[in-house]
């Protein structure tokens, strides 16, 4: 049952595709469909900032502009950021702790169809009716206020993908506790192992307040229910309390990987192992914990009193402190080390400036006061957008290009991926540098068009500039991902010569099985550790044997189909008799394929050792 | 000596930078021009904020390009192996205990700042002496009621210079948001309570900005929340007492102008289930649907956001959809020819009380 080396039809991949359970093959679908929507956030932005190039501007109507100003940011964070965070973990968190695949790989290919078919419900809107409007925040009084079906996409879309992310969190909890190779301890385990662990410690507990709140939205909306009706004892302010509990720690969800596959490239390609290394972890933790500490800081101007107020602006302060311990490891990891500028460390380099940018402006909206300023202006849109992509997209995008070669087996080229770089980079800082000046000097986010004479025009059209050279790099990136795929070369284990964490030490990509025999783990960068004691493989902890491996599956995909036919269902009830039960008819046949699950006994298969052996030969004679 | 040269050169950065910021924006707008106690404290905790983070990044900065210039590859440098360090107490201590100072130094301001501008026990005594203005927010449109003279008016706020001037804030239909950026921000409007704050206009600078302020919605709360803005008159005290008596007595003028009377009479028919038009208007708040029109010619702008001339009123009358999406004034009246158009607009333009 092996499907090692075999020569496949297009539907025969597609089938693969679609029941693999290989987290390597799932971090490529993660890959494919976050990129699809990261491309379509990137075109709303575009609209965005066509419509705000000049005042009075009609390129889109008002209430269009609600619509494309909403997907863009619920897109980018939940469809784009996320899935593609969740591409880099599974794609390489198993190869580091020296494990075989994810603790649970079933529900690995559940939390990836989860997702995906939460994001196209979502994005299935624009041709239903409309678009939800309301923000990604989707504040209660506006969202229930709002006319067309675009916010029951956005609280039944965003809890179907929500699920999918929640047990993506789980699994990596468990994988990471349970599945280390021998020898692989927890302080020596790689730094973006650790911002995966923590991540997911977040994960669960960030996303159960968000599935709440969306419960009570829904019920509110489709099924008459009054959570957020303060004329009928509820109140509006819980939502965003709720909404916030989650949305604080999801910027740290989003950014802590981004952290650690910084601190795996520092390293790489300063040829030195990570300054301070326990004190990177014992941030990382704390940031995390901070994280659940510090959501009211989104809502100063709420009228929560002065004490509050007060408390959060401290508490949010005080992050601060964990991070700048994390950038100057960063910078002295690269003091006295080797440098070589490649494509993923010209971005981990850029992402040093460019996110103390938007962690000084985090501190200055923490401070209470001077935020009823900032709040809700274009201030905190340059600020956000500071952290989210000169840290987050700096971050994808340099992972993407490190370990590009590791999931499909080719180097990028180094000169596009480059001229995507600069491109990038330069409209990056033109978007949105000017931006913090637009809001200090009065201008509000969200808002469709500006009046001339406010002082707004200069600034929006340098904004617009910027984000078509940001477009421009995104076409090069595209251009280089096909020719890559076409004309690219085959590359070995090591192709940036300097890796260090155990990835590197399998062929790419890896084997199904990814390691023939468990490594045993001789302390941090392990890899690294066997290159410069002479070896080329590293030290085994178990002979060679039969591999045992989990058998692909449908259901996953049947199970998180059956939830988009509910969606569906229960979104037009109200409106058409075939609405409950194409609901029911949907939540039967998850139900149904869940106990299939259970009732089916499935022991796998074995990769016989012969198979495994004649594999390695192939993959080191590649 | 060595504190003095440290004060010294924060001062000397801190007033480079508000040199530099103050040339941003528009004095009616800027949050860097401001024009108030409240927005002068906000200020100055930016330029304190900014002047800290200043440093940091300058700091961070200099290793930054010294690292990535002294420590790239270069030639003939393909095998080098760099010592492994694991690394260094001291400069860990350093870089923990540094931002922590400096955070205590953003964060005293920080707190001390919160707890002054929350301060509203004036306007909450029994026996107030203070000017309370009661903000309603609504889909596009604001209303400005004051509760101790009886008087209402609409869209554009008329405030008394050199005191503080208390507000109550909500909303009627979904979340905005109050701002007034170059005198104080911000405060919500929210739809389940009451909030409050008080906000002080400087005569002096005031009268730099030409004593009218541009006041903003900083909440999505609808198609046309980029166009729900208002206007703030800010008059010397004297001025003020003289606009809130011509508000209090305020009368319907009887015209003799026929147009005029045409105009009235399809307003009666029409318009005066929501709008009132005298600023005297005891019904209560959930009676007034739409702005009240007692001092509409007196307004500085059309919707609050054209030009105030009977072209853009007839424009908006004719088609109130087109200037803001979303409003809830189209569809609630028949259409009006361009004679019913003239007549009202005529009318429109005699409410007033100056």
């Amino acid at each position: 049952m092996s499907t090692l080396a075999r020569k496949k039809g297009v539907g025969a991949v597609i089938w693969d595709y679609l029941t693999t359970v290989d987290h390597k093959k799932i971090a490529i679908l993660y890959l494919i469909a976050g990129g699809i929507f990261f491309l379509l956030g990137g075109l709303e932005a575009m609209i965005i900032r066509i419509q705000l190039a000049v005042p009075n501007n009609d390129f889109i109507s008002a209430g269009f502009y609600n619509e494309v100003l909403t997907m863009h940011g619920t897109t980018m964070i939940f469809l784009a950021a996320m899935p593609l965070v969740f591409a880099m973990m599974n794609a390489v968190v198993p190869i580091q702790i020296g494990a075989r695949d994810v603790a649970f790989p079933f529900l690995n290919a559940l939390g990836f169809w989860l997702f995906f078919f939460g994001g196209v419900f979502l994005n299935l809107s624009w041709f239903l009716g409309g678009a939800p409007d309301a923000g990604w925040t989707s504040y209660a009084s506006l969202s229930l206020a709002s006319p067309t079906h675009g916010i029951d996409f956005y609280v039944l879309g965003l809890q179907i993908s929500g699920f999918g992310t929640l047990i993506g969190g789980i699994n990596f909890l468990v994988t990471i506790i349970n599945m280390r190779a021998p020898g692989m301890t927890y302080m020596r385990m790689p730094m973006f192992t650790w911002a995966t662990f923590v991540t997911s410690a977040l994960i669960l507990f960030a996303f159960p307040p968000l599935t709440v709140g969306l419960i009570f939205m829904m019920m509110d909306r489709l099924f008459g229910g009054n959570f957020f009706d303060p004329a009928l004892g509820g109140n509006t302010i819980i939502w965003e309390h709720l909404f916030w509990i989650f949305g604080h720690p999801e910027v740290y969800i989003l950014v802590l990987p981004a952290f650690g596959i910084f601190s795996e490239i520092f390293a790489t390609f300063s040829r030195k192992r990570l300054f301070g290394y326990s004190s990177m972890v014992f941030a990382t933790v704390l940031i995390g914990f901070l994280g659940f500490m510090v959501w009211a800081h989104h809502m100063f101007t709420v009228g929560m009193g002065p004490i509050a107020n007060a408390i959060f602006a401290v508490a949010t302060m005080a992050i601060a402190v964990p991070t700048g311990i994390k950038i100057f490891n960063w910078l002295f990891t690269m003091w006295g080390g080797s440098i070589r500028f490649t494509t993923p460390m010209m971005y981990a380099v850029a992402f040093i400036p460019s996110f103390v940018i938007g962690g000084v402006t985090g501190v200055m909206n923490a401070t209470a006061a001077a935020d009823y300023q900032y709040h809700d202006s274009y201030f905190v849109v340059a600020h956000f957008h500071y952290v989210i992509v000169g840290g987050v997209v700096f971050a994808l995008l340099a992972g993407a290009h490190y370990w590009w070669p590791k999931m499909f087996g080719k180097m990028l080229d180094e000169k596009l991926g480059k001229v995507t770089f600069w491109l990038f980079f330069i409209g990056f800082h033109l978007t949105f540098f000017i931006q913090h000046f637009l809001g200090l000097m009065g201008m509000p986010r969200r808002v469709f068009t500006f009046l001339p004479g406010q002082g707004f025009e200069t600034g929006n059209m340098i904004s617009t500039i910027g984000a078509f050279f940001m477009a421009a790099g995104t076409i090069v990136l595209l251009a280089n991902v096909v020719i890559t795929t076409v004309k690219g070369k085959r590359v070995g284990n090591d192709p940036w010569e300097d890796g260090r964490t155990l990835e590197w030490a399998v062929s790419s990509p890896a084997p199904e099985y990814n390691f023939a025999q468990t490594p045993l783990v001789r302390g941090l960068d392990a890899y690294w550790i066997e290159k410069m004691e002479g070896k080329k493989g590293l030290t085994p902890a178990e002979p060679l044997g039969d591999i045992h491996m989990p058998n692909p599956s449908i259901l996953p995909f049947v199970i998180s189909l059956g939830l988009f036919v509910a969606a569906f269902g229960f979104l037009f009830h109200n409106d058409h008799a075939w609405g409950t039960p194409v609901g029911v008819v949907g939540l039967l046949i998850t139900l149904g394929a869940m106990f299939f699950r259970s009732i089916i006994d499935d022991h796998g298969f074995h990769i016989h050792k012969e198979e495994v052996m004649e594999a390695e030969k192939k993959g080191a004679g590649a | 000596m060595k504190k003095w040269l440290r004060n010294w050169r924060l001062v000397s950065l801190v007033s480079a930078m508000a040199l530099l910021l103050a040339g941003c924006g528009k004095p009616f707008l800027s949050t860097l021009q401001p024009a108030g106690e409240v927005a002068d404290m906000q200020y100055k905790l930016m330029l304190l904020s900014t002047a800290i983070m200043v440093i940091v990044i300058a700091v961070v900065t200099i290793i930054f390009l010294y690292v990535v210039t002294r420590f790239r590859r270069r030639k003939g440098e393909e095998n080098k192996i760099p010592k492994q360090v694991e690394g260094s107490h001291t400069l860990e201590i350093i870089w923990t205990v540094i931002p922590i100072i400096l955070l205590i130094i953003l964060a005293v301001p920080t707190v001390l700042y919160t707890f002054k501008l929350a301060d509203v026990k004036p306007m909450n005594k029994k026996e107030r002496d203070v000017v309370v203005v009661n903000v309603r927010a609504n889909l596009y449109w604001w209303e400005f009621e004051y509760p101790d003279y009886g008087i209402i008016t609409s869209q554009d706020l008329v405030v008394p210079t050199g005191e503080r001037v208390y507000f109550n804030l909500k909303a009627s239909d979904v979340k905005h948001s109050f701002w007034i950026p170059a005198v104080g921000g911000k405060m919500d409007t929210n739809t389940d309570n009451t909030n409050q704050f008080f906000l002080t206009f400087d005569d002096k600078r005031a009268e730099e900005a030409g004593r009218l302020f541009y006041g903003k919605c900083a909440e999505l709360c609808g198609p046309s929340h980029a166009l729900m803005d208002f206007k703030v008159k800010a008059l010397p005290r004297g001025e003020f007492d003289q606009w809130v008596e011509k508000m209090k007595n305020a009368k319907p003028v009887a015209s003799t102008d026929p147009v005029v009377k045409q105009g009235e009479e399809i307003f009666n028919k029409s318009c005066i289930g929501c709008h009132a038009v005298t600023p005297v208007d005891g019904r209560p708040e959930q009676a007034r649907l739409a702005p009240n029109l007692g001092n509409f010619a007196d307004r500085e702008r059309i919707a609050g956001i054209l030009e105030h001339n009977e072209e853009n009123l007839k424009a908006w009358l004719k088609d109130p959809e087109k200037i803001k999406p979303g409003n809830k004034m189209t569809g609630t009246y028949p259409a009006l020819s361009d004679e019913e158009l003239e007549a009202l607009t005529k009318y429109l333009m005699t409410l007033s009380v100056q």
